[in-house]
């Protein structure tokens, strides 16, 4: 894989930056760059992007502000996490993507503050996904090329499974939070190491050939992967967003079950095993455990106690559906033409 | 401390949430196994993983009432 040594990159990742401003923000392994006005960089960078949403130079460089967060790389230190400069120019990347979102969920329809007309309504709203289109396909005609490729692009998240919407738990109180440690619980394998969704998930990685390092396929990854984790790190890691993290767990949770037996049916078809197909059948009944508490518990639940987030509990599932199905809609088109669906183009 | 309860939760148009300390025992009279703490059971009658829920009552436009 593509190393550090002659890129401009101070910091020495596993993956290389994709502008301007991705560079800065890792140029200098303290925090800013010195000898760059990062704040400035991050404004012009958002003025100008066609889209936020798939800028590659935007989406990697909120990945990597928001990796210190997670620890998702040891060259990437904790300190730079609470950095004022690295906050700064994070703030101005967060508002031209929030403001994008915004834009394009604006129709979503916002229910009454009720918890069953909130669970009503994220059901209604997830059973006009356009998603399960990508696992159909996979189910029946993706080749193991293809597959491995899916594999890679679901690992930004999936490899660490369920922490985006854990940021959300001390924000929340009583049932919501009871509700979410319930699913949170579950994804975290319910004391059990080997069952933690991540580390199944790594197993099917391994599985299938694939090397489970964090960020080791990251710069095959396209932005529109890279925009789905961000929004969830968003959504999560800043408190006034709390309605936006538990609508987005609402949502993923709905278009999950059944997409998820879809994707075991493709994988048993190309022959893979029981390691690689552990984490989808694990998927197709926990997750239709977790829409229903999701939906009702948690979701509906808060919005009977706060009712001014039910929009953005709206907000962030119909976020989830446009992010995810952005990626759906990325790999089909590649394969339609014949392409790869990943950044460099070469199956891996 | 008081015995814990099992509770059955019907959600509406959807399976059974089942919590507490329970076996579901097959017609062979053998356990069936149990993965998770929390499970749905199916109540639409249309699961590929009886007797746990997959969300299939989704698409088949179950009706509990």
């Amino acid at each position: 894989m593509t190393t550090a040594l002659s890129d401009p990159v101070g910091l020495d990742v596993p993956f290389h930056a994709r502008g301007p401003l991705s560079a800065a923000v890792l140029a200098s392994p303290a925090g800013p760059p010195v000898d760059v006005d990062l704040l400035a960089l991050a404004q012009r960078v958002s003025l100008e992007a066609a889209d936020p949403l798939t800028d590659d130079d935007i989406q990697l460089s909120l990945f990597c502000l928001y990796a210190a967060s997670y620890g998702l790389f040891p060259q990437i230190a904790p300190e730079r996490e609470w950095d004022p400069g690295l906050i700064a120019a994070r703030r101005v990347l967060e508002s031209a993507v929030e403001s994008a979102l915004r834009v394009r969920v604006a129709a979503v329809p916002v229910p009454e503050p009720r918890r069953d007309s909130v669970a009503a309504a994220l059901f209604e709203l997830t059973s006009e996904d356009a998603g399960p289109s990508l696992s159909r396909f996979i189910a029946k005609k993706a080749t193991r090329d293809q597959v491995r490729e899916f594999l890679i692009h679901r690992s930004v998240y999936t490899l660490r499974e369920a922490d985006p919407h854990s940021w959300a738990i001390p924000r929340l109180t009583g049932a919501p939070k009871a509700a979410l440690v319930e699913i949170q619980s579950d994804e975290y394998g319910g004391g059990r190491a080997d069952r933690v969704h991540a580390t199944v998930f790594a197993k099917a990685m391994r599985g299938a050939g694939l090397d489970d390092d964090y960020g080791h396929y990251l710069d095959a990854i396209p932005a529109v992967t890279l925009a789905s984790f961000n929004a969830m790190s968003m959504f999560g890691l800043n408190g006034r967003l709390i309605g936006a993290i538990v609508g987005h767990l609402a949502a993923f949770e709905m278009t999950s079950s059944i997409p998820n037996r879809l994707y075991g049916d493709g994988l048993r078809r190309l022959g893979y095993g029981e390691d690689v197909l552990d984490y989808f059948d694990e998927h197709v009944e926990a997750d239709a455990v977790h829409e229903q508490i999701a939906g009702r518990d948690l979701a509906g639940s808060l919005a009977e106690e706060r009712p001014e987030l039910v929009a953005d509990i709206m907000f962030g599932a119909a976020s989830c559906l446009l992010l995810d199905g952005a990626i759906g809609a990325h790999m089909l088109e590649c394969w339609t033409a014949g392409a790869s669906s990943l950044r460099d183009g070469s199956p891996r | 401390m008081s015995e814990p309860r099992v509770t059955v939760t019907p959600c509406p148009d959807g399976p059974l949430l089942v919590r507490g300390p329970f076996e579901i025992i097959g017609d062979d009279g053998e356990p069936i196994p149990r993965r998770r703490r929390t499970v749905a059971l199916c109540r639409c009658g249309m699961s590929t993983i009886k007797p746990y829920c997959d969300g299939t009552h989704k698409i088949t436009g179950f009706r509990a009432d």
